[in-house]
């Protein structure tokens, strides 16, 4: 017994010499991202002998309940990996701590202009070491096999293909041209990209009025449904194929010709499809008119639990986490996109097939304000659905969308 | 020399063994104190305030949260449709369950194996069986349309249509529970004296008879509890659901959203862990009612 608490007390007596300090970082598990993070936590204890850092992953539908309950017993992360849309949902709840001052710069002039989102009331709340955007994955051979030769850049294009690669058999579709996916990526897409299209804007600059309920908010959601309704695209993915995202799943089965997805689902789709695919940028309205996008990211942000020697080693482990080295090696070992310009920039980057258009659309993507992500997401998707599942009336389904928002985003900033 | 000890030796056995199973007793209380009972009131507390981190900084709102319920349209859909689940769910879970026992009574060979066939879906995760459901009712690719078509009767979307999600769901749930409800019956069953049945049937009773006047309110004790679990079960429904539809939980258009799966999302999505804990214990009040008049209802002592 005195052999341990004398061991015990000269290890206490050497880490206090050290200044070893122990921190914790918490991310979701996903597989590539935890292995990554593995490997990144040995290099920087290699190089930062006084710091240890804990790396603990929960399951995505149990992460933010963990967070919530974990923060305020004090037992939490110090460094914690969350959604930009979560972001001011925590905030609020006061499970983040802003960066000091001079981060501010860093982000602003080193960044990608998406990364502006990690800011809530002009402060920042963390910063990201990979971005994502979404783009057009298409199946080659079914293109080729209908007699398309390259995927379509605009939207005419895109119907026209879409309707020539539906199948049915009977009453049963067997090949879809297009899986749509509202709650998928695709109330992104009718959000983000295509009313900004059509000439409007969905929010005001600080996100906090809806502007879309106008009539270029309009064109673009009817558009959207027509793809249904008037053009034969097919039908939604979740109604084709089965299991959570369906869509995806679906066009990997070799039974799709394209979906809209993010950059995220290149390695899930390189590692599951058996046939010749392709990667495009968002088809636009005509040739000639406006890119949009929307980007995305996960960032790392700083809990009140880091604080005082503590909060140091958090700020030197997120800085290696959002360093140019880390996101290089990011890059190779989880395939997401850097968030730092100067990567971006990179033309082995813009000129690869795969990751081209989606680094290419970053230049002119935006993202989202959320206030209460999954609140917005239903508000977009039900919209949709009103159309699709239940024949409503578009203008009244989209103008009672724009109220439900507008009271999501009262009822956070009041 | 040792001194007397005249205080033990005067305790009884019987007082000794007592002593003794309060101690063993009070373990489980304590469990129950702390674990179940203390975080409901402390629910009840924080439903008072608006949620922080920081203790210290939660801004005590009173009862605004309750009032904020009166308003919110998608509570109100997840009350509704958490009582159309019971209000579908739990007859059917009783009728389904005592009709299978009925005929795993009558049968003496392989009773056993049938048992256990019907008990597999509830030992079985339920995400699991979620996973295989959304592939059998798949509309183009599942087995259950594949056999509708052979009647003529088109594809059903199911899952995917709000007009059928609901039933969908209850129904899966329901099949998930069936084998736990044959075995309570069937035990019942089992309980009730042979020579109950020769003495009516030597007075000439018919099997309806037999049924109605001896199985049936012979039954009630395990009718009871089998309603008042199923109905707890489904008033806090949660699993099947979210797994169900995972990137539109409680969708399609919350036609399948319940009570529970929306306190999951306020608290950790919203991270309105106040108005959350309002609405938990709106929950409790509603279970702790609906079972205390069932209790009256159903455990009415019954003549014969």
């Amino acid at each position: 017994m005195r052999i341990v608490l004398l061991t015990l007390f000269a290890l206490w007596g050497a880490a206090l010499a050290q200044g070893q300090i122990t921190i914790t970082y918490w991310q979701y598990d996903f597989r590539s991202k935890v292995e990554a993070v593995n490997e990144l936590i040995k290099k920087f204890e290699a190089a930062n002998p006084g710091i240890k850092v804990q790396h603990q992953t929960f399951p995505f539908d149990a992460y933010q309940q963990k967070v919530a309950s974990s923060i305020p017993a004090g037992q939490g992360p110090d460094v914690v990996n969350l959604f930009y849309g979560w972001l001011p949902t925590w905030v609020k709840a006061g499970y983040l701590q802003p960066m000091p001052a001079e981060y501010t710069k860093v982000l602003d002039s080193e960044f990608s202009s998406l990364a502006q989102a990690a800011k809530v009331g002009g402060k920042l709340y963390g910063m990201p070491t990979a971005v994502r955007s979404l783009a057009l994955f298409y199946n080659r051979d079914l293109l080729n096999a209908a007699g398309f030769k390259t995927p379509p850049k605009t939207w005419d294009e895109f119907l026209s293909m879409a309707a020539k690669l539906t199948v049915k058999d009977g009453n049963k579709f067997t090949q879809l041209g297009y899986a749509m996916a509202p709650d998928g990526q695709d109330h992104h897409l009718v959000r983000e990209v295509l009313i900004r299209q059509f000439g409007g804007r969905p929010y005001s600059d600080d996100g906090r009025k809806v502007l879309y309920d106008n009539a270029a908010g309009l064109k673009a959601f009817t558009f959207y449904t027509d793809w249904l309704k008037k053009y034969n695209v097919g039908t939604l993915g979740n109604q084709f194929f089965p299991g959570n995202n369906a869509y995806r799943d679906a066009f990997i089965a070799g039974k799709v010709g394209m979906i809209i997805d993010g950059s995220f689902a290149i390695g899930t789709i390189r590692n599951g499809a058996k046939f010749n695919w392709g990667v495009a940028e968002l088809p636009i309205e005509k040739a000639g008119a406006r890119k949009v996008n929307y980007g995305s990211f996960w960032m790392h942000g700083l809990t009140p639990l880091a604080t005082g020697p503590k909060l140091a080693a958090s700020l030197k482990f997120l800085e290696f986490l959002v360093s140019e080295e880390t996101q290089r090696y990011w890059l190779e070992k989880v395939g997401e996109l850097p968030a730092r310009k100067s990567l971006i920039k990179d033309p082995k980057l813009t000129l690869d097939k795969v990751y081209g258009p989606f680094v290419i659309s970053l230049s002119y993507a935006k993202a989202t304000p959320f206030v209460d992500e999954i609140g917005q997401r239903k508000v977009m998707t039900d919209a949709i659905n009103r159309v699709l599942l239940e024949n409503k009336d578009p203008a009244e389904s989209w103008r009672s969308a724009a109220a439900e928002e507008q009271k999501l985003l009262d009822n956070f900033w009041k | 020399m040792r001194p007397p000890e005249p205080a033990q030796r005067r305790v009884s056995l019987a007082t000794r063994e007592a002593l003794w199973a309060f101690a063993f007793l009070a373990i489980p209380l304590a469990f129950f104190l702390f674990i179940r009972i203390w975080p409901a009131f402390q629910a009840l507390w924080l439903s008072l305030f608006d949620w922080h981190a920081d203790p210290s900084k939660r801004p005590f709102v009173g009862l605004e949260h309750y009032e904020q319920m009166l308003s919110d349209r998608l509570l109100l859909k997840a009350l509704q449709n958490t009582l159309a689940y019971t209000l579908l769910g739990v007859p059917l879970q009783l009728l389904l369950g005592l009709g299978i026992a009925l005929l795993l009574n009558a049968v003496t060979r392989f009773r056993d194996v049938f048992r256990a066939i019907y008990f597999a879906p509830y030992v079985t995760p339920a995400a699991a069986i979620a996973w295989v459901f959304s592939w059998m009712l798949s509309p183009n690719f599942g087995i259950v349309n594949e056999i509708l078509s052979v009647f003529g009767i088109p594809p059903q979307p199911f899952l995917t249509k709000p007009s059928q999600a609901l039933a969908t769901v209850t129904l899966i749930v329901v099949w998930q529970n069936l084998g736990f409800q044959v075995v309570l019956f069937l035990a019942g069953l089992q309980n009730i004296p042979r020579d109950y049945y020769e003495a009516a049937r030597i007075d000439g009773a018919s099997n309806w008879q037999l049924f109605r006047h001896i199985t049936f309110p012979l039954l009630n004790p395990v009718m009871v509890f089998s309603a008042v679990i199923g109905t707890i079960g489904f008033l806090q429904l949660f699993t099947q659901v979210v797994n169900l539809n995972f990137t539109d939980q409680g969708g399609p258009l919350g036609s399948t959203l319940t009570l529970a799966l929306y306190i999951y999302q306020v608290a950790f999505a919203r991270f309105e862990l106040g108005y959350a804990a309002a609405i938990t214990v709106l929950l409790f009040v509603i279970i702790l009612s609906i079972t205390l008049v069932q209790l009256r209802l159903l455990s009415r002592r019954v003549e014969y």
